[in-house]
């Protein structure tokens, strides 16, 4: 019963926060000078003062702002994220169409980063002074700190035009025919270099969390007992240190979700993916209100999802959280 | 020295067709061609879409009374020939009789006068069919447009993208103005052009597949052709060079136009632009403080180092253009004042407009800008004008909607800012000069410029059929604007077309990619 009432309250405090993320987001929208009916314009190549007139009208653009914000709210209500000013679509329609294709590129480069940044992590851990440690020090100083339209760049000259492995924009290849399997491998070939890019900025700080965690861990009481217990150096790392340097790391990945979209607008955009990100992006320079507050209505369920599954993971690695204190 | 310099083109471009025909090839049938558009196709209906990037697949899609080959001269498209009467008020086209849309349906003259329906009902240039009071339909294959006045324009609007037929029998279905949301405009389009849609996927990709019935015999040669969208000017420069990319055009970053240059197999050309007609100048709004003098306007010229901004800014990948027309364009006439950069004079302008200059300067003006691609130019005006004792304050825009508001209210001293001619002066120029469009939203006459004798020679010019004597009022129109500044003219954008030396026959005519390519083809 208390669990469900948490859940209830929860879910309350949820709502009330994407509504005022809606309504903060949409008045901010408001508030900037000129609107869409000039961006389309400009994709015209310019306009009569008529039409011009004419787009406002039929997009509901000349009305107060209370009756344009109070009509978006009700369409909300009923799941109606409106349409899309400027791409003549649902908005619901644009970013489910957009959703695979970023999920595809930041699940990937998260588990990658994870995977690797926490092994990073421990080897460097093991040995705070050797050359490996270093390496991967620099290996994450370099990936944090070099901007990703850069490292795209030249992942891009060193890999699509020096040597010819990678192809340069876009997630598949239109011109090959071929079954399931030809078309998952090309599209893995497109993810490969957005993939290195994107990861490169998470496996930084997942190794180098991994490592402060499992220094830490590995100066502990438990882990001197282990070791005066007679357990390999092995066996002390990765079944007993390990598990308890994880849940900083799990935190950390959790929050990293809320980057989905921001994280990889710029990665996107280097590679043209035709994901979500480069969907925002356009849509803020479109000024498309639809487009722009459906994408946050989305990110912000996003981050609440990935918030719940934190939560679930912590509780596998670390029976003391959610117990009953 | 222009016609001598254009009897020269002349020359130069006949040697280089003859040597082009000695080794001619026969155009060879089949392939995919990979191009590449810039952005998100809003639209792929181009009847109701106008702009450079529904342009290209649209004009694949939908045909177009005319068509016009590189020296500004109307051909045959679906109109297999055409008449304008005497008094220039009746302009009629008689159809190709075989031309079918995509899903087999003849087209006839019903569709041509549903579809000038819908262009003036949606279409953002009214100047196009603004004259066109009503159109006959006498039988299946004639169409008579009926004008209140001659309107020597239309022939271009009847041309590229600008007059694109659609059936009726598919966007009849909703009133006229509401075609623009129509959903056939993005899925299963319906057109008679060389191609047919495949499939769109907006963010990704528009393919378009040969239409076997087209009405040209024999065309288009390409099986496919797939337009990818690639948005980062850095990405599509590396997609050209391994090769990923055939063709592309609207490439305009003169570091990237430079480096593709260099690269062996690709040609990177400024031809095809002409009736686009960009054009990037320096606006100056005539109604407000010391530039409401047109001695401070041409002061402000005069210390603008034009060459600076072409050879420096513009690496030399851009013209220079003088005057509101491309100069492509036949109604172009560059013997006006050019203003060549002269700080003495500046100064001299500036004192007998009563702004002494006192501790090193007259007086502050601000300058806008509506995309960060120009910021250069207006931190160079800035310096510039410093020399002349001009405080010059560089007001950024977050994003081009707040620029739009601020030029379409007239909200500034200077702005950089960029305008095509679209077709025919009528479209696209007159709109910046004339004192009817004074300050009605961005690319009018956001100057509030006036003038009684160029209102006079732009209306002339737009009904006057004789073309001798039209392009005699467009020059003095142009003697008059480049000597009255209400914009100064600095240069047409560096838009050029790439293509690798697979690809035969590029379109390079004056309408360049918002052409049909059934004539485009690809070598072994």
């Amino acid at each position: 019963m208390a669990f469900l009432q948490k859940f209830l309250i929860r879910t309350l405090y949820a709502v009330i926060l994407l509504a005022a993320v809606l309504v903060l987001n949409f008045s901010m929208m408001h508030l900037a000078p000129g609107d869409v009916a000039d961006t389309i314009s400009q994709s015209m190549g310019g306009a009569d003062e008529e039409v011009l007139a004419q787009i406002r009208a039929d997009y509901g653009l000349d009305q107060p702002f209370l009756v344009q914000l109070g009509r978006y709210m009700g369409n909300v209500l009923q799941f109606n994220l409106g349409y899309s000013f400027f791409y003549n679509a649902p908005v619901t329609e644009l970013i489910l169409d957009r959703l695979p294709a970023t999920l595809l590129l930041v699940f990937t480069a998260q588990l990658l980063a994870l995977g690797i940044g926490v092994v990073l992590g421990v080897i460097s851990a093991r040995r705070p002074n050797g050359i490996a440690s270093h390496f991967v020090t620099m290996l994450a100083l370099f990936g944090y700190s070099a901007p990703v339209f850069w490292t795209g760049i030249l992942l891009l000259i060193a890999f699509s035009l020096k040597i010819q492995w990678f192809p340069v924009a876009g997630m598949r290849d239109v011109t090959i025919e071929g079954g399931f399997f030809t078309h998952a491998l090309d599209v893995a070939r497109h993810l490969v270099l957005p993939v290195i890019t994107l990861g490169s900025l998470f496996l930084a700080l997942y190794s180098r969390l991994a490592r402060a965690t499992m220094m830490e861990v590995l100066g502990s009481d438990y882990v001197r007992t282990a070791k005066a217990k007679g357990l390999t150096e092995r066996e002390v790392v990765y079944k007993h240190a390990l598990k308890n340097s994880l849940s900083p790391v799990i935190t950390l990945a959790g929050l990293q979700f809320s980057a989905v979209i921001s994280g990889a607008v710029l990665v996107e955009a280097v590679f043209s993916w035709p994901g979500l990100g480069t969907l925002a992006f356009q849509s803020i320079i479109a000024r498309d209100t639809p487009t722009i507050l459906g994408i946050l209505f989305f990110s912000a369920l996003v981050v609440i999802a990935g918030n719940l599954l934190t939560d679930l993971a912590l509780r596998l690695v670390d029976p003391r959280v959610g117990g009953k204190r | 020295m222009r016609t001598l310099f254009k009897g020269l083109m002349t020359a130069t471009a006949l040697a280089s067709m003859m040597a082009t025909s000695a080794i001619a090839e026969e155009p060879k049938q089949g392939g995919t061609l990979v191009t590449v558009l810039g952005t998100n196709v809003r639209n792929l209906n181009s009847a109701v879409q106008s702009g450079i990037v529904t342009g290209f697949p649209g004009a694949q899609l939908f045909a177009s009374p005319l068509r016009y080959d590189e020296d500004w001269t109307p051909q045959p498209y679906l109109a297999e020939s055409w008449e304008v009467s005497e008094d220039g008020l009746k302009v009629t086209l008689n159809l190709v009789k075989n031309a079918k849309f995509h899903d087999g349906t003849p087209l006839t003259s019903k569709d041509v006068a549903f579809s000038v329906d819908v262009i003036k009902a949606n279409h953002p240039f009214k100047a196009m069919f603004a004259p066109v009071t009503s159109v006959d339909t006498p039988d299946d294959h004639t169409v008579v447009l009926n004008l209140e006045k001659p309107h020597p324009a239309l022939m271009l609007a009847m041309s590229g993208q600008l007059m694109s037929i659609i059936p009726q029998h598919i966007y009849g279905d909703v009133p006229v103005d509401e075609v623009k949301t129509h959903p056939r405009n993005n899925e299963n389009v319906v057109g008679s052009g060389p191609f047919k849609l495949a499939e769109f996927v907006n963010g990704q990709h528009v393919i378009l597949e040969r239409f076997d019935d087209f009405f040209i015999e024999g065309r288009p040669y390409l099986d496919k052709v797939v337009m990818r969208i690639i948005p980062d000017p850095a990405a599509r420069a590396i997609a050209y060079e391994n090769g990923e990319i055939h063709m592309g055009a609207f490439e305009l970053l003169p570091r990237i136009v430079n480096r593709l240059k260099k690269v062996d197999n690709l040609t990177v050309t400024p031809e095809g632009y002409g009736a686009v007609g960009p054009l990037d100048w320096l606006a100056m709004n005539t109604q407000r403080g010391p530039l409401k003098d047109v001695r401070v306007r041409k002061a402000i010229a005069y210390a603008v180092d034009k060459n600076f901004i072409l050879k420096a800014l513009m690496q030399g990948t851009a013209v220079e253009s003088r005057t509101g027309i491309h100069p492509d364009s036949p109604f172009y006439k560059a013997d006006v004042e050019a203003y060549e950069v002269d700080l003495d004079k500046a100064n001299a302008l500036l004192d007998e407009a009563g702004y002494p200059m006192e501790g090193g300067s007259r007086f502050s003006l601000t300058i806008d800008f509506g995309w960060a691609d120009v910021k250069p130019q207006t931190e160079y005006v800035k310096a510039a004008l410093k020399k002349v004792g001009i405080d010059v304050e560089v007001r950024a825009s977050a994003d081009f909607p707040t620029w739009a508001k601020r030029m379409g209210e007239m909200d500034f001293d200077m702005s950089w800012d960029s305008v095509f001619n679209w077709g025919d002066p009528v479209i696209g120029v007159q709109r910046t000069y004339i004192s009817s469009n004074i300050g009605k939203g961005v690319w009018s006459n956001t100057q509030g410029y006036s003038n009684a004798r160029v209102d006079e020679l732009l209306e002339m010019a737009a009904v006057e059929t004789d073309s001798d004597k039209r392009k005699a009022l467009y020059d003095e129109f142009q003697t008059i604007i480049a000597d009255e500044l209400p914009v100064y003219h600095i240069n047409a954008l560096p838009y050029h077309t790439v293509y690798n030396d697979k690809v035969g026959n590029p379109p390079l005519g004056i309408w360049g990619t918002s052409t049909p390519i059934d004539m485009t083809y690809l070598k072994d």
